[in-house]
């Protein structure tokens, strides 16, 4: 009691969210922590467990179980340039953990704060922006990556840039209609007429508690972030080679596939059990967030 | 009657919950009896296991719920035994239910003609045509205006009265023998509450139908049934005659209710309602012994708190559960008020010909709602001024405008020597900010969710600048709190750790945190429990005379009202139809408008009122009718010029004015002949 936590700032990051505290309750939640979990793992270890340098040309077209020639073995075989295809894998979780997070977490400050200020402020502002994301939603997707990436070159900074562009749209729109399932409630008006700023009524009366659905859709996101961040790396215009990039990978020996599939086989199976845990994540927390 | 065998008999029923928590009673030990044609009341706050009981009357238990214990016939046959095939031949034909939200218990997606004719046509196998006719019939019978334009409207296109009556011609269409009637004018305005409750007194008579009314209100209770239970905490505490429950309650729970409602034939300065403190105990969490023992004030240690206490009969009609029922004295009805303070008149606020307009958009642009017209009365410094009419009326609108949320359209609107008609929010000094608050309806709504109450009103005080370093905003928190007779430590509480109760004292210490000279509280009662409403009345009572604050309340309760206000204003449509110290308005002669909604205000009252019922909806304020807004609905209108000429505003004593075309003289005797003759009240005991 002495201490009550009476600046509103200090206790919104940690109480507001404490419907995480039951994560453990959902099953579901619980595998999809574990799967990516376990790929963080991968990607901070990765120095310490891949079996060699990623980029290192070894021996070409060695199948899975092969003995490579210096001692050791190649569990997941080797590529057309005779790179090992364990630790190109390994190494590729560093590159979809840094950028897919990285272009998420971008695309929710932007589309969040949109939402929250076409939501709040409706009218001019609204409509401006409304009319603006719906100029974006208008193109495929697909088609914007391949302009802006091909127009700016492919790097790591212009993908996460595309995503921005291409998502944030979307997370304005959800954002927006919370905002205006809140923006009636008692407890605005009555920020109102204590004279809040607008931006003190928005991010800290609104914002808290429309969190439970966008950490929902921003687990979603993330798995769609690495599925477009595969496909671009598919298409070519991913991260440049030599780094590996699992897309990249599957693009680069796809001519092989219908000879040697384990070449294309790991790396798919990579990004798809990553999208799975993140999509197990978000439906345990979509059960969460419903209950209460 | 007696010779009968009963309809419904409940005997010793018991209904648990499975939770997460585990097996949880909500229901314990209850019996009763309901003859043919015959009108029970259920009377209980919130959480006393009414609409459960309810429920298991026609063998519904939800996914959880089980009858643990006794047995419940309907005309003979045992609910627990039958077949779901046999039980949906009980559920319609035997047994109809009226449920308190009209609006969720329509299809929205499907005419109300199509979901009435359903229902017979399963019923009573009629042929689709032979069902129209029928359900058109029956819609008539519920007064409702065209039953033919009903038929073919949607349910949203229908009001909440209207919606009400076809819910009930759906229940009556299988004519069923017990209509059961949960809380169904809860979520409704006061003048179409008294409608739909003289409709169930007809229908009572012409269909013979028995009813189960479940209602917090005991008012209402008494307006339509014979024969009452009280419940408490799953179980029955006190039942008998109505009449004889209000006017000698036998169980301090009872007695609790009826000193929650003020009494309109009581002068406000000698009455004091009590609240009863505290609140029901969760089912897992029961006392031993007298279930209302932690809140009663005649609690006695060994006597109430050992075994079990049983439901003594004490006279064939009646039974009471309370060890001490026979050494107890009855409770005074209303404790005595000594020095009512004497409120300096002196003018806070005061509103000049004030208008609010909404010009329309889309396809009927050009139109305009006209929200206030013309609104011109005021507020006294240090008084309660309440604001009183159907919802529609403009009274919120005029509170928006007031408190700077929506900016007015023409006129003035003075709070000291600031015009606020035209000032936003943004405009306002922070000392204007500081000086008027608003209390807000929806308890649910009125705290952000995300942070302790501490915190929220911490930020208020920090905000409208009472003080700044932390150890003196703290104090002023703990302060405000035991102003609203919170426990300090509820400032680490959740919004949603709190009762309803507890959140609106919370809004209220909100609203105090920067010592406003003006509170304006939207219909800060009318969403919470009887006996919660009375607490919350008191605490905004007690703190306008210790603080000198001046209220202006928004109500439709006129019970409420006329307990609370020194001065009222009557709106209709937008206009101001009388404004008067509380005294005259509820006198003779007041406005027609008055008349209606203080004659369908529930009171506790052994006297019969003679009820003015309205006819037909609140009209659009889109399209108002000329001349008197009111003519249409007015059961006193004295001719045609009512219809093309605005009312004059007639002076009565004291500032009392009306705006009216019959002469004051005229309405007073008109309405003298009307009121309900005066009886000696009763005294308890």
């Amino acid at each position: 009691m002495s201490d009550i936590g009476l600046d509103v700032a200090e206790v919104l990051p940690t109480r507001s969210f404490g419907w995480l505290r039951g994560i453990g309750q959902s099953k579901v939640a619980v595998l999809g922590c574990a799967i990516l979990g376990f790929w963080i793992c991968v990607a901070v270890a990765a120095p310490w467990i891949s079996p060699f340098p990623p980029n290192q040309t070894i021996r070409p077209m060695a199948l899975p179980g092969a003995l490579a020639p210096n001692g050791g073995v190649f569990w997941f075989g080797t590529d057309h340039l005779g790179r090992d295809i364990l630790s190109r894998v390994i190494w590729g979780t560093r590159t979809v953990l840094v950028y897919a997070p990285l272009a998420t977490a971008l695309a929710f400050a932007v589309g969040v704060t949109g939402g929250l200020l076409a939501g709040y402020k409706r009218g001019w502002v609204d409509a401006l922006l409304s009319r603006l994301s719906d100029l974006v939603l208008a193109f495929p997707a697909l088609v914007l990556y391949i302009i802006i990436v091909s127009k700016f070159g492919a790097s790591g900074l212009n993908i996460v840039l595309a995503v921005t562009l291409a998502s944030s749209p979307a997370i304005m729109r959800l954002t927006r209609g919370l905002v205006l399932a809140l923006r009636g409630r008692a407890f605005v008006a009555a920020a109102q007429l204590r004279g809040e700023p607008a931006w003190r009524i928005m991010f800290i009366e609104i914002l808290p508690n429309a969190s439970g659905p966008l950490i929902v859709d921003a687990c979603l996101r993330l798995g769609y972030v690495v599925i477009t961040i595969g496909t671009l790396g598919f298409l070519g215009l991913g991260l440049p080679p030599p780094d590996p990039d699992w897309g990249g990978m599957v693009n680069e020996t796809r001519k092989f596939a219908l000879v040697f599939p384990h070449m294309v086989l790991f790396p798919c199976i990579a990004v798809s059990s990553l999208v799975l845990g993140l999509n197990l994540l978000a439906d345990g927390l979509r059960e969460l967030v419903t209950r209460d | 009657m007696l010779a009968q065998a009963p309809l419904l008999e409940m005997n010793d029923v018991s209904v648990s919950y499975r939770t997460r928590a585990g097996t949880v009673p909500a229901v314990t030990g209850v019996s009763l009896i309901i003859h043919e044609g015959e009108a029970f009341g259920l009377v209980g706050e919130s959480g006393c296991g009414k609409s459960t009981l309810g429920m298991a009357s026609l063998g519904y238990f939800g996914r959880n719920g089980r009858l643990a214990g006794g047995s419940i016939r309907f005309a003979g046959q045992d609910i627990a035994a039958l077949t779901q095939q046999q039980l949906r031949r009980i559920r319609g034909p035997g047994i109809g239910i009226v449920y308190q939200e009209a609006m969720s218990a329509l299809n929205p997606s499907i005419r109300v003609g199509a979901q009435l004719a359903e229902v017979a046509i399963t019923h009573r196998g009629l042929s689709r045509q032979q069902a129209g006719v029928a359900a058109c019939g029956m819609l008539a019978e519920m007064q409702v205006p065209d039953p033919e334009r009903i038929m073919a409207a949607y349910p949203h296109q229908l009001s909440g009265g209207q919606q009400q009556r076809a819910v009930i011609a759906m229940a009556l269409l299988p004519q069923p023998r017990l209509l059961l009637l949960d809380e169904p004018t809860t979520s409704l305005d006061v003048t179409i509450e008294a409608g739909i409750v003289d409709l169930l007194a007809t229908l009572r008579r012409t269909h013979n139908t028995a009813m189960l009314f479940i209602s917090h209100n005991l008012g209402l209770v008494g307006q339509i049934c014979d024969r009452a239970a009280v419940m408490y905490a799953g179980e029955i505490v006190e039942t008998g005659e109505v009449q004889r429950m209000f006017t000698q309650p036998r169980h301090p729970y009872t007695m609790g209710l009826v000193r929650c409602i003020p009494r309109p034939d009581l002068p406000r300065a000698t009455q004091r309602l009590v609240p009863i403190p505290g609140q029901v105990s969760a089912p897992g969490e029961r006392p031993t012994g007298c279930r209302f023992g932690p809140r009663c004030e005649h609690f006695s240690r060994r006597v109430c708190d050992q075994a079990t206490i049983l439901l003594e009969p004490i006279d064939p009609a009646s039974a009471v559960r309370c060890a001490r029922s026979a050494t107890i004295a009855p409770l005074p009805m209303l404790e005595n008020l000594a020095g009512a303070v004497d409120p300096r008149d002196q003018t806070l606020v005061a509103a000049e010909r004030l208008d609010k307009f909404y010009p329309l958009r889309g396809p009927a642009k050009g139109h305009v709602v006209r929200a206030n017209q013309g609104l011109t009365f005021t507020a006294a410094r240090g008084q309660t001024l309440a604001i009183v009419g159907e919802s529609g009326c403009g009274k919120s609108t005029f509170a928006n405008v007031l408190m700077g949320l929506t900016a007015a359209s023409g006129g003035k609107l003075w709070f000291e020597t600031v015009d606020l008609a035209r000032l936003p929010l943004d405009r306002r000094p922070a000392a204007l900010l500081r000086d008027l608050q608003m209390v807000f309806q929806n308890p649910d709504e009125t705290l952000n969710p995300s942070y302790p109450v501490g915190t929220q009103i911490a930020r208020a005080v920090r905000r409208l600048g009472v003080a700044r370093d932390r150890t003196s905003v703290q104090a002023r928190v703990r302060s405000l709190l035991s102003m609203t007779r919170l426990p300090a430590s509820y400032a680490d509480r959740r919004p949603s750790q709190l009762s309803g109760g507890q959140k609106q004292r919370v809004g209220i210490a909100r609203a105090l945190a920067g010592a406003p000279k003006l509170v304006v509280a939207d219909e800060p009662v009318s969403a919470l429990d009887v006996s919660v409403q009375a607490a919350i009345t008191e605490l905004l009572l007690d703190i306008q005379r210790t603080q000198q604050t001046t209220l202006i309340i928004i109500s439709h309760d006129l019970g409420f009202v006329r307990y609370i206000a020194d001065r009222v204003v009557v709106m209709y449509l937008g206009q101001v139809m009388e404004v008067g110290a509380a005294e005259h308005v509820f006198e003779p002669p007041y406005h027609p408008y008055t008349e209606a909604l203080i004659s369908a205000a529930p009171t506790i009252d052994a006297r019969r009122q003679r009820r003015i019922v309205l006819s037909g909806e609140l009209p659009s304020a889109l399209s108002p009718p000329s001349g008197c807004p009111f003519h249409t609905r007015c059961p006193r209108k004295p001719g045609a010029m009512c219809e093309t000429e605005p009312p004059p505003e007639q002076m009565a004593q004291d500032g009392h004015r009306i705006a009216c075309h019959i002469p004051l003289a005229d309405l007073a005797r008109m309405q003298a002949a009307t009121k309900p003759v005066e009886v000696v009240p009763q005294q308890v005991g």
